[in-house]
């Protein structure tokens, strides 16, 4: 089909604005990274007149970036795996049976994604505490705290999504699994599963990020000993100096794996979407 | 909504041979949902819950430690909540419409943004592949590592933005400050949209699959122009999409805790005090946590509110449609 000049102009224009907005923050996280401390420190300049890679040396020390490291992918890892085990037993469910209570527990697990993050913060951490008194189960200042904690949070996406997937797939397949005498959990792992893979692999992507990013709980939930880097990369701030290319240098290296995996796997995310969430 | 239908339209003799032959396996889909079910009962219900009672008591810094000996308040957490006339009823009604707006802006932004980008990239053409992966990148990128960048841009002596407007272009003969005053809304508002805007992108591209292209091509023969099938096709198309769409960023952008936290750290310019934070604030801050818990109460009440609303108006037009 052949394009107009209007249309063209547009598209030049909207890419081009849409493009200045997005890379000039990415250009000052890059270039700052790459910048002595003494020239974050005097007026901004767009080009770096001395580069140096001593930011990405320094922060390592400044605080213990290596331990919030170690901190965030272990608790974002196991969150995923558990969110999306729960997620595809529960999506099974309400895409294949119909018992009592489904509607129920549908719409009030959706609408647990509308209750203010601060309403249930601090309930959360009493609980978490009076779990501790009673039963020795450490839960404030640990990873399981937070694993649970974080779990939950990408649950009803990833419930409704899967759930949306699973509607998509064909109950023929079923009936003929069935047929060869496959029990309800090899329909889940050798129909449903395998052919949800690209719903899975977006709200994996989506539990994973949301993990990543959680900055809210963790202020509260997390002492030196659980500490993720959403909470860790604000204390360069709370040091005498602020160092502003170490904080550019670290927000860079927390940020490029995860950009980088979801780059990657933008396919199933998009695709996910139109499978699960606009039908 | 549309799985329920298929549910009921399914229900033939496929389904109920199915349900008997499973007729000894009834209690399996209560086993694989039970997981889910103790895990949003223990970490949300139960402490949404725990939050509404402590909504009537006088939680403050001397019960921290013995809360459940805290006396109970009635409605006063309410009354001085509600009451203008008061510093904290006066501050919370402050940060009330502060969020409001906040949210309009944000949301109608990211809308129309998100909307350009989505038909500028509908059309195949050479490298648009590339400016999709751009356009993502906000949204992937961690929230406080993008939030983060801003801070330092809005720095007023070290800062990229005071470059550009003081140094560069000389909008301005002082510096301004963009952290402090009342120009911290401007600042958090284009902090959210940069970080919005791509969310909306995302799932108005994923909408636009669904439309074939056939429709465009025989309203192209009828002489029709890129607005006007925009506004006869794309726009009705996707109004599926935007139901969700618009319904999930108003709850976000309007529960927004992250942005103004990571911006504005400690110092928070009461043109940037949105809700959640001005809740977190008067909790953490002031240990007042039977208030902050009054004001998270209204505050879910509001959405509930509103969410209803909107669904219901929704069903009525889609009634009147169909």
């Amino acid at each position: 089909m052949r394009e107009t000049t209007g249309e063209r102009a547009f598209r030049i224009i909207v890419l081009v604005v849409l493009s200045v907005f997005i890379l000039v923050p990415l250009w000052v996280m890059v270039t700052s990274s790459l910048k002595p401390l003494q020239d974050v420190q005097g007026t901004f300049s767009w080009i770096p007149k001395r580069i140096t890679v001593e930011p990405f040396v320094s922060m390592w020390t400044t605080v213990p970036l290596a331990h919030y490291f170690v901190n965030s992918i272990i608790v974002c890892t196991v969150a995923t795996a558990l969110s999306v085990t729960v997620a595809l037993f529960a999506a099974f469910a309400v895409s294949r049976y119909r018992f009592h209570g489904r509607s129920v527990f549908t719409t009030t697990v959706l609408s647990t994604q509308m209750f203010p993050g601060v309403l249930f913060l601090l309930p959360l951490f009493i609980i978490f505490v009076n779990i501790h008194d009673a039963t020795g189960v450490a839960l404030v200042g640990t990873r399981l705290g937070l694993i649970i904690t974080y779990l939950t949070f990408s649950l009803p996406f990833s419930i409704w999504m899967l759930a949306g997937y699973f509607d998509g797939i064909p109950r023929d397949l079923d009936e003929a699994a069935m047929v060869d005498g496959c029990r309800p959990f090899g329909i889940l792992f050798r129909i449903l599963v395998p052919s949800a893979r690209p719903g899975i692999i977006a709200v994996a992507i989506y539990s994973f990020m949301t993990a990543w990013g959680e900055v809210l709980f963790a202020s509260v939930m997390t002492t030196d000993a659980n500490r993720t880097l959403a909470v860790g990369l604000q204390l360069y701030s709370t040091q005498v100096n602020v160092y502003w290319n170490q904080i550019m240098a670290a927000s860079l290296v927390v940020s490029v794996p995860i950009v980088l995996v979801f780059l990657a796997l933008q396919r199933n995310f998009v695709s996910g979407l139109t499978a699960g969430a606009i039908k | 909504m549309s799985s329920q239908s298929i549910k009921g339209g399914n229900a033939t003799s496929a389904a109920r041979h199915r349900r008997s032959r499973r007729r000894g396996w009834w209690w399996f889909p209560y086993l694989i949902v039970l997981p889910a079910v103790i895990l949003e009962i223990a970490i949300h219900i139960i402490p949404m819950l725990t939050g509404i009672w402590m909504s009537f008591v006088k939680l403050t810094k001397f019960y921290i430690r013995r809360w459940n000996e805290a006396p109970f308040a009635g409605l006063s957490n309410y009354r001085l909540v509600l009451n203008v006339d008061t510093a904290q009823g006066q501050a919370f009604a402050h940060s009330f419409l502060i969020t409001c707006a906040y949210t309009v802006l944000v949301v109608s932004f990211s809308w129309i943004l998100g909307m350009a980008a989505a038909v500028a990239l509908q059309k195949t053409f050479r490298g648009r592949g590339i400016w999709r992966t751009l356009f993502l990148v906000p949204y992937a990128l961690p929230m406080y590592a993008g939030v983060i960048t801003w801070n330092f841009m809005f720095q007023r002596d070290t800062g990229a933005i005071n470059h550009l407007l003081v140094d560069q272009l000389h909008l301005y003969s002082d510096r301004p400050f963009w952290l402090l005053g009342s120009r911290a809304f401007v600042s958090v508002v284009v902090v959210a949209i940069w970080k919005m805007w791509p969310f909306a992108f995302l799932m108005l591209m994923a909408g636009l699959q669904s439309i074939p292209s056939d429709v465009y091509e025989a309203s192209a023969i009828d002489g029709a122009s890129p607005w006007r099938q925009w506004r006869s096709i794309t726009l009705p198309m996707l109004s599926p999409v935007n139901v969700v769409l618009f319904l999930v960023m108003f709850l976000w952008v309007f529960n927004d805790f992250n942005t103004p936290f990571v911006l504005f750290g400690r110092a928070t310019p009461p043109a940037g005090d949105l809700i959640s934070f001005h809740i977190y604030n008067a909790s953490f801050l002031n240990w007042d946590f039977g208030l902050g818990a009054a004001m998270s109460v209204l505050l879910l009440a509001f959405l509930l509110v509103v969410t209803l609303v909107y669904l219901v108006i929704l069903r009525n037009r889609r009634d009147l449609y169909a």
